[in-house]
């Protein structure tokens, strides 16, 4: 490997660094009393208390996975706080009353607000750790019936939504991880779509982990009524620190007939310097329920921070012709891994799904796609699509594809393709003998092969996902 | 064209390179002025491609003695970029397929970085266009071809075609076409060829590699370099060319001794 293949990676982490705001931190340590206490914090009824000590029964109950194709230590859930607010000094009503120091956070992180709101035409609904700050743009979709707050003020104002729908995707002993998360998710955004309503513009948060030691359990909730459509962007930052942080949200979609829920989202979380200390530890359980007949749910990932990623975005198509989609860019460097893909439940009749996975690793990471396409006996015509591709940067990386297919019904038409390429010697004397250096030609030979996954993006984010790849990558090639 | 007045571009002296501890070029003296194509004639494995990476740089190989001066700069010390920022351009034998990235793009890149180093304006993607497609005439291109991704799924043909496109584009003072008939039917080759003599010019200057003297048909060398083992064992006009197709390589080896002593 030449010296320049080794560099370009090596671009310290931008959004490194602590803001100073006054913290509500709970004790170290998880048990009933913990839950108990996140439960009266946040003032909530007591049948969620009840869902909460019951994912924690079954949590007691479960062992961490270890089938996936990353190493760690071993997490010492008992030294995490699973509770942290910013202190609240009185209730905010606008934007003005937010403390400048968490405003001049999202400056670093380029997130102007009310600007970004406005010129975009984006409501941005901001997380910051455990506690929603600001929610902007919330009238506007009020008036067309369209509820966008955090799920802890959606508890208090739509509790029977909650109650009908939270776990119904994603059971409280789903798996280990979304276990913990029901046990003790402290906020996260909930969005209601009504009948017949197209959403009139993207719906965005900007998740952000900010206590040094806390966990964040974010709980999302995504409900497409009769015929609605909604396209919702998560992004992601977090501060650098030294310590590990577990990350273990639960994101629920939820399609009835007709409806249409696409979720695009930016990940670039602290993934540990260039030696692998530190990073987030990254394990979502997301999932969309494709109800509804004609339905469609679309997961459209860019995958790039995360110590270690350990996420399948999955659909499960029980309404006939539902479809349901995954398009995933997952990077790697340093000594980031990352296990990620899909899964595809076919139960519906003509049940269509495509999966197109492009995996990048480089210095010393390990980058898998684990995928599950399953063909349920009454998914009659079911088809399936999926492409698998995995591009090696230098020469100590790895990538590694587990692709499962249960076909249980005989009309099935099921595809799989699967390439590996590299970015070699050859490759960049290409580039440089037409005058281009190595840098801008490893953005280039990226941007192309994930070309197919960024067409998915709204175009804010697919112009800020080619910005993040090349920076990202910088110094891997040298 | 040979002018004795013309300047000289290129002058490789005692050249010495090799790959994996393995020599290679034992030892290459050649010297290219402006206006003049020369040919570089050789079997398989006798040095002729290996010449043409280093001379664009290529990290690989290493070069283990001699110099190269390339219009009075020692080209040694240049990055392959630089190189071809100097004007030192090479037609890729096996060009690199880049999928997902469409041709127009990488080509304006190109030309943007290249001539943008010369103080030339950049050009912006309609202008560049424009640019373009005109160049594309003397290659007798499609234009679909702009929005191709950069040679994937290309034949052979055209291929090759996109590397004189890019020579055509990049305006270098001194090209180096490494194989580029190889693997053309006889129109591809006419076309080729074609675009190539129109690029030549008296300040610009040319250096063939190929196997076999069909090429030389349609490009007409000044002179014709005959490799073998790492060396330049025979040089001469374009009738060695015909010589060596109708006598063979072994020819030369038998008179090697005798010949050389004439004609270099």
């Amino acid at each position: 490997m030449s010296a320049v293949l080794q560099s370009l990676v090596n671009q310290p982490y931008k959004h490194g660094f602590v803001t100073e705001i006054e913290s509500d931190i709970a004790p170290k340590g998880l048990n009933e009393d913990i839950i108990r206490l996140i439960s009266t914090k946040k003032n909530e009824p007591e049948w969620l208390l009840s869902f909460r000590l019951k994912a924690y029964q079954k949590w007691l109950t479960m062992t961490e996975p270890e089938w996936q194709n990353v190493h760690y230590p071993k997490i010492d859930f008992q030294a995490i706080s699973y509770y942290s607010a910013p202190k609240p000094k009185k209730k905010l009503a606008s934007m003005d009353e937010v403390d400048p120091e968490l405003l001049r956070t999202f400056e670093k992180l380029g997130v102007p607000m009310h600007e970004r709101a406005a010129l975009a035409g984006v409501a941005v609904d901001v997380i910051f750790d455990s506690v929603s700050v600001a929610t902007t743009y919330k009238e506007k979709l009020a008036e067309v019936g369209i509820i966008f707050c955090s799920i802890s003020e959606a508890v208090q104002t739509h509790p029977e939504l909650i109650q009908k729908y939270l776990g119904s995707v994603v059971p409280v002993g789903d798996n280990y991880f979304a276990a913990l998360n029901s046990a003790v998710f402290t906020d996260g955004s909930f969005c209601f779509i009504p009948k017949g309503v197209k959403c009139p513009m993207d719906l965005s948060t900007y998740f952000r982990i900010n206590t040094e030691g806390s966990g964040q359990f974010e709980r999302t909730l995504i409900i497409a009524e009769e015929g609605a459509s909604v396209s919702y962007l998560e992004g992601c930052t977090a501060p650098r620190f030294d310590t590990n942080q577990l990350h273990a949200a639960v994101v629920e979609l939820i399609a009835l007939d007709n409806a249409d829920i696409k979720y695009s989202t930016v990940q670039n979380w602290y993934a540990g310097d260039e030696n692998g200390v530190g990073g987030i530890f990254n394990f979502v359980t997301k999932r969309g329920l494709a109800k509804g007949i004609n339905s469609r749910i679309s997961w459209t990932q860019v995958e790039t921070g995360s110590a270690i990623t350990w996420k399948y975005p999955s659909c499960i198509l029980r309404g006939d012709n539902s479809v349901g989609e995954f398009y995933s860019v997952a990077v790697t460097n340093n000594y980031q891994q990352a296990d990620t893909g899909t899964k595809m439940i076919h139960l519906g009749k003509n049940t269509r799904s495509t999966i197109v996975s492009k995996g990048i690793s480089s210095g010393h990471s390990n980058s898998s796609y684990r995928g599950l396409v399953r063909i349920a006996p009454t998914a009659e015509n079911a088809r399936n699509y999926s492409q698998c591709d995995s591009m090696l940067i230098g020469d100590q990386c790895g990538a590694h594809t587990f692709p499962y297919i249960q076909v249980h019904n005989n009309s099935a038409k099921v595809e799989h393709e699967a390439s590996t390429s590299k970015i070699g010697e050859d490759q960049l004397f290409y580039f440089s003998q037409r005058g281009i250096d190595a840098e801008e030609a490893v953005s280039m030979i990226i941007n192309g092969f994930c070309k197919d996954v960024f067409q998915q993006l709204p175009m804010e984010f697919a112009v800020e996902a080619t910005k993040l790849l090349s920076f990202k990558l910088e110094g891997s090639v040298g | 064209m040979i002018n004795k007045n013309s300047t000289t571009i290129l002058s490789v002296q005692g050249l010495r390179a090799s790959i994996n501890g393995t020599e290679i070029l034992k030892g290459i003296d050649l010297t290219v002025k402006r206006g003049e194509i020369h040919a570089i004639m050789g079997l398989n494995g006798s040095g002729k491609s290996t010449f043409a990476k280093v001379l664009a740089g290529h990290s690989a190989y290493e070069v283990t003695g001699g110099s190269i001066q390339f219009e009075g700069k020692n080209l040694l010390e240049l990055p392959p970029e630089e190189r071809a920022r100097a004007g030192l351009f090479l037609a890729f034998q096996y060009p690199i397929e880049i999928p997902g990235v469409a041709n127009t793009q990488f080509l304006r890149l190109a030309y943007n970085t290249v001539q943008g180093q010369r103080g030339k304006a950049e050009l912006d993607p309609l202008e560049f266009d424009d640019f373009v497609r005109e160049k594309m005439k003397l290659l007798d291109m499609k234009p679909d071809f702009l929005d191709r991704s950069v040679n994937e799924g290309f034949s052979g043909g055209e291929k090759k075609r996109n590397e004189i496109l890019q020579m055509a584009l990049l305006e270098p003072k001194l090209s180096i076409l490494d194989e580029t008939d190889s693997g053309l039917d006889i129109d591809a080759l006419k076309i080729v060829a074609n675009g190539v003599n129109q690029i030549a010019n008296p300040n610009n200057a040319m250096i063939l590699v190929t196997h076999y003297q069909r090429l030389l048909d349609y490009i007409v060398p000044d002179f014709v370099h005959v490799m073998q083992a790492g060396r330049i064992v025979m040089t001469g006009g374009k009738e060695l060319a015909l010589e060596l197709e109708t006598r063979g390589y072994d020819w030369i080896s038998a008179n090697k001794q005798s010949v050389a002593g004439v004609i270099v």
